[in-house]
């Protein structure tokens, strides 16, 4: 069942990448084969936790031993507005017995306790390697657990060794599709709805978004899943227009609401000046096209002047202060190339960019707007880059917190933007708030100190004593 | 280990906010501590990516961590051909001193069998004979952090120590287990180099997570208990024992090398101190050094001055066994009431605990059992519950992630005990002063009213008495 779901997923035909393979190459699925003793990144399960754990108002039960929440929970900064439950860790906590005897009880057990004293609207549970080698049949406990309770009880099966992280994101969307979307109607409805897909309000960046979105008049109807409450995720079949926001990871989603509910999807993103002016004119567009007011677009358009020339404003005074610093931006796919444009408007050097996640399509874009000359780094190991860095080949790195020590031991400012980072990003707002952080980091005064050689390293040096004489 | 007390673990089928870690995790930090080492998890690929989160997390490095990234399909024919795999690769490309392999619950379902894996790589591979090689089974459904941390420390010492036909009557050994920060370890460096004594550390943590600034990008760990030092620990003249947990390893290095050991249940108070710089005069022949006595006299005038705040103070602390048993034990020294001692997992140490309620839980437990108390004592993940009841937090053990310098706390020995006593102390005593700012007759200890509210230092309390 999971391996069909999973065959499923890989002939996703809403992925570009996707289409241009053939019958073989899809069913052998879009996750490289790791190498043992040379890989790094999250598994399946984490993929799944990412998609749905901002469901803040539900319970998120993970159904294995303690590896699987123990040593990960509380550690993702997806802010909620309301209740706080999805930041509380469940686990079954599988012991030794559980392995020998089966989990199916204490996983019952386990969903009844938080749904008596939690009372969540619903509970996910997450599947994990252990259980499901031995075989504990999570769906069936789930269905008689929400017949016994009368709550809906959505299984996500994601064990991780079924593959990657962005495999886990699409099960997740799976389970969504299966198990929640369309199980709640609400109880009015707008032409003005849209639902978004793939944003998790990192450090709180729907936020940045959000005012624009009420200003213009559109409503926001559902978000998969930043912010999100399990009754608005249930209705977002009623929305209008889906947005796809990290592409990749959830094309699923927006293309099988497309196909059972009629709702056309568009891929945006909401970072970077032109993206964000762009999001807002596709979203409001692709809105009146299905029957919303026309006016929409002129609200949408004064939003876009308004703030455009509010932001080029704000970013003018960091322009000589960038000038001639060059950036090393790693980080995945979309992302990147959504930054650029911003970065450089406001005085920076782009000297290159990863594109190990990003598809085809993206890098002909990049290279479409940057030229041959723009490095694209397909696979670059720790050391080099280290060694650019070292050699003083960029005076800051942009990227994840994995790779955070390779810039950092190499005494070059860094930056995080990934989704560990504390500070939003997303919309007009989140560009200047990049800058601000970028300028912070560059004018800091210790990074001259750093470099200095310890007095030891530095030679015996006899004029220091005598000069000191001399003042006494 | 059925001849153990079984402390009460909450009845429940639900794990809330765990405080529990797992037993691999525990390995990686024991390997951490091998100079030039990398650990490598077997097991699915998520296992390593959360592990190395939560490490780098707490420590604010890079941590090295490999996997033999087990799918499916090698997770039912067996992982065999992934370990040998991974094990080439890191070889190839990172040339290690040293491999800590250890299991995981995925590798550890299938029941691997570790000990005929470790013979079929040698006979293998006679190419890579260089490289030491440890494995470790440690199941993610059995026991906890500190367990691990144990089995990667035991099977370093029975794969890698030998026997030594010679004594070096200066040499010491240290096990020193994982309720020392690599900020401890330094600090009993520098204890037991004081005595003329050079000690060798399993693991060193003080070498490798102490914030390293390296010259060119390694793969493996930096620094550490280099694998020479560790085959020549048969050849020292005691080994002295930190926490219950490293006592299996200590009867290990005693079976295999004849070297005496010394077993210490904690290092953090007085008599603790006092204890260890017993043995280690007696064992070099020198006086104490005049900084340890120094350090020793301030130790004291802390707990005299610090006394009146920690007296009859609620306490509830939830920390890994070993560290439980050393917190809880210092708190009841200086007059403080454990009223709730929560440990993840169980272990003989729980026994010898002094506290009113004693159980194996997790953080939800510290929640419902703290309500009313002065103070929680546990890691980062305590905050949510402490800010839910309102009850200040200090934060120790393992993860910190929200404060700096984790890894350099000092909390052993005399100037570590002082340390760790005025850090708690002053937070009863800023409490206090907020509520004295605005009711200081109504002092809860009940001595006179010293008029205006403001400053502390000079009197009995060590208030300000205007």
């Amino acid at each position: 069942m999971l391996q069909d779901k999973i065959q499923d997923v890989f002939n996703e035909p809403g992925c570009a990448t996707n289409q241009t393979k053939s019958a073989k190459e899809k069913k052998k699925g879009c996750t490289k084969s790791l190498k043992p003793g040379a890989a790094a990144g999250g598994c399946a399960y984490d993929g799944a936790m990412i998609v749905l754990q901002p469901i803040a108002d539900a319970a998120h039960l993970v159904h294995g031993p303690i590896a699987c929440l123990g040593n990960s929970w509380d550690n993702r900064g997806s802010k909620s507005s309301g209740s706080q439950l999805y930041r509380t860790g469940f686990t079954t906590d599988l012991s030794e017995l559980d392995v020998i005897g089966g989990g199916e009880k204490k996983l019952y057990r386990a969903i009844k306790e938080i749904v008596q004293q939690y009372d969540p609207p619903a509970v996910f549970v997450y599947q994990t390697c252990v259980p499901a080698m031995t075989g504990d049949d999570i769906a069936a406990v789930c269905k008689f657990a929400a017949q016994k309770l009368g709550k809906p009880v959505i299984p996500v099966d994601a064990p991780g060794f079924v593959g990657s992280k962005n495999l886990g994101n699409k099960l997740a969307g799976e389970a969504l599709l299966d198990h929640v979307i369309g199980t709640v109607e609400p109880e009015y409805t707008t032409p003005t709805d849209v639902c978004i897909i793939g944003e998790y309000n990192l450090a709180g960046e729907l936020w940045l978004v959000k005012p624009l979105l009420d200003e213009i008049g559109i409503r926001l109807l559902s978000c998969i899943s930043g912010d999100g409450r399990y009754r608005e995720v249930a209705q977002a079949h009623r929305a209008r227009v889906t947005m796809m926001v990290c592409s990749q990871a959830l094309v699923n989603v927006g293309r099988k609401m497309e196909e059972r509910y009629g709702i056309p999807y568009f891929e945006g993103s909401f970072y970077g000046v032109s993206d964000m002016s762009d999001t807002l004119r596709t979203m409001t567009r692709m809105l009146v096209e299905r029957g919303a007011d026309k006016s929409l677009i002129d609200r949408a358009e004064g939003v876009i002047a308004r703030e455009e020339s509010r932001v080029w404003r704000r970013l003018e005074p960091y322009k000589p202060r960038f000038d001639g610093k060059r950036v090393l931006l790693f980080t995945g796919g979309v992302k990147s190339w959504s930054m650029v444009s911003a970065l450089e408007g406001a005085g920076l050097t782009i000297l290159g960019t990863s594109t190990k996640k990003s598809t085809r399509e993206d890098k002909e874009r990049i290279k479409k707007m940057k030229g041959e000359e723009f490095h694209q780094w397909d696979d670059l190991k720790p050391r080099d880059i280290y060694k650019m860095l070292a050699d003083n080949r960029a005076d800051i790195m942009m990227s994840g917190g994995r790779s955070q020590f390779i810039s950092l031991k190499a005494k070059v400012p860094w930056l995080d933007i990934n989704q560990e980072r504390h500070h939003a990003y997303a919309g007009y707002d989140g560009i200047v708030n990049l800058c601000e952080e970028i300028d912070k980091t560059l004018s800091n005064p210790i990074w001259r100190q750093v470099r200095q050689p310890a007095p030891w390293e530095s030679g015996p040096s006899s004029a220091l004593l005598a000069s000191s004489m001399a003042a006494e | 280990m059925s001849h153990i007390q079984r402390f009460p673990s909450a009845a429940k089928a639900a794990s809330t906010n765990p405080l529990k870690m797992s037993q691999p995790l525990g390995a990686a930090l024991a390997y951490l501590g091998v100079d030039r080492c990398l650990p490598l998890f077997h097991g699915s690929q998520g296992c390593t990516a959360f592990g190395l989160v939560l490490l780098v997390r707490h420590f604010r490095e890079a941590i090295p961590l490999q996997t033999t990234a087990m799918d499916q399909v090698a997770t039912i024919l067996g992982g065999y051909d992934n370990l040998e795999q991974a094990i080439r690769t890191i070889v190839e490309r990172n040339n290690p001193a040293m491999i800590g392999v250890a299991t995981t619950g995925v590798t550890e379902t299938k029941g691997e069998d570790m000990g005929g894996q470790y013979t079929l790589f040698r006979q293998r591979n006679p190419d890579m004979a260089d490289t030491a090689l440890v494995f470790a089974n440690t199941p993610d459904f059995a026991g906890g952090f500190e367990d691990g941390f144990a089995a990667a420390v035991t099977a370093i010492v029975e794969r890698l120590v030998e026997p030594s036909p010679v004594r070096i009557p200066t040499q010491v050994n240290v096990l020193a287990g994982c309720h020392l920060s690599p900020g401890d370890v330094e600090e009993l460096r520098d204890i037991i180099e004081g005595f003329g004594l050079s000690p060798i550390f399993l693991p060193d943590l003080s070498l490798s997570m102490a914030g390293r600034q390296p010259s060119d990008f390694t793969a493996t760990s930096l620094g550490g208990v280099t694998v020479d030092q560790i085959r020549a620990m048969g050849a020292s003249a005691i080994t002295i024992v930190v926490g219950e947990h490293m006592r299996v390893a200590g009867n290990a290095l005693e079976l295999k090398t004849d070297v005496p050991s010394h077993f210490f249940n904690r290092l953090t108070g007085l008599e603790a101190t006092d204890k260890l710089v017993r043995l280690l005069t007696e064992l070099s022949g020198k006086p104490a050094p005049a900084r340890l006595r120094r350090q020793r006299e301030s130790l004291v005038d802390a707990m005299l001055d610090g006394h009146f705040f920690y007296s009859r103070k609620r306490i509830a602390v939830a920390l890994e066994p070993d560290l439980l048993y050393a917190v809880t034990g210092f708190l009841a020294d200086m007059g403080a009431e454990v009223i709730a001692a929560v440990s993840p997992t169980q272990s003989p140490v729980l026994e010898r605990l002094k506290a009113a309620t004693i159980m194996v839980g997790d953080h939800s437990d510290v929640e419902t059992l703290a309500r009313d108390a002065d103070l929680i004592v546990s890691n980062s993940h305590g905050r949510q519950g402490a800010a839910r009841i309102g009850v200040p937090l200090h934060r120790m053990g393992l993860p910190l992630f929200d404060r700096l310098g984790a890894g350099l706390r000092v909390q052993v020995g005399y100037r570590g005990t002082r340390e760790l006593l005025c850090e708690i102390g002053n937070l009863f005593l800023s409490r206090e002063m907020d509520h004295e700012s605005h009711a200081h007759g109504q002092d809860r200890h009940g001595h006179d009213n010293h008029g205006e509210s403001h400053g502390c230092g000079g009197g009995s309390c060590g208030c300000n008495a205007v």
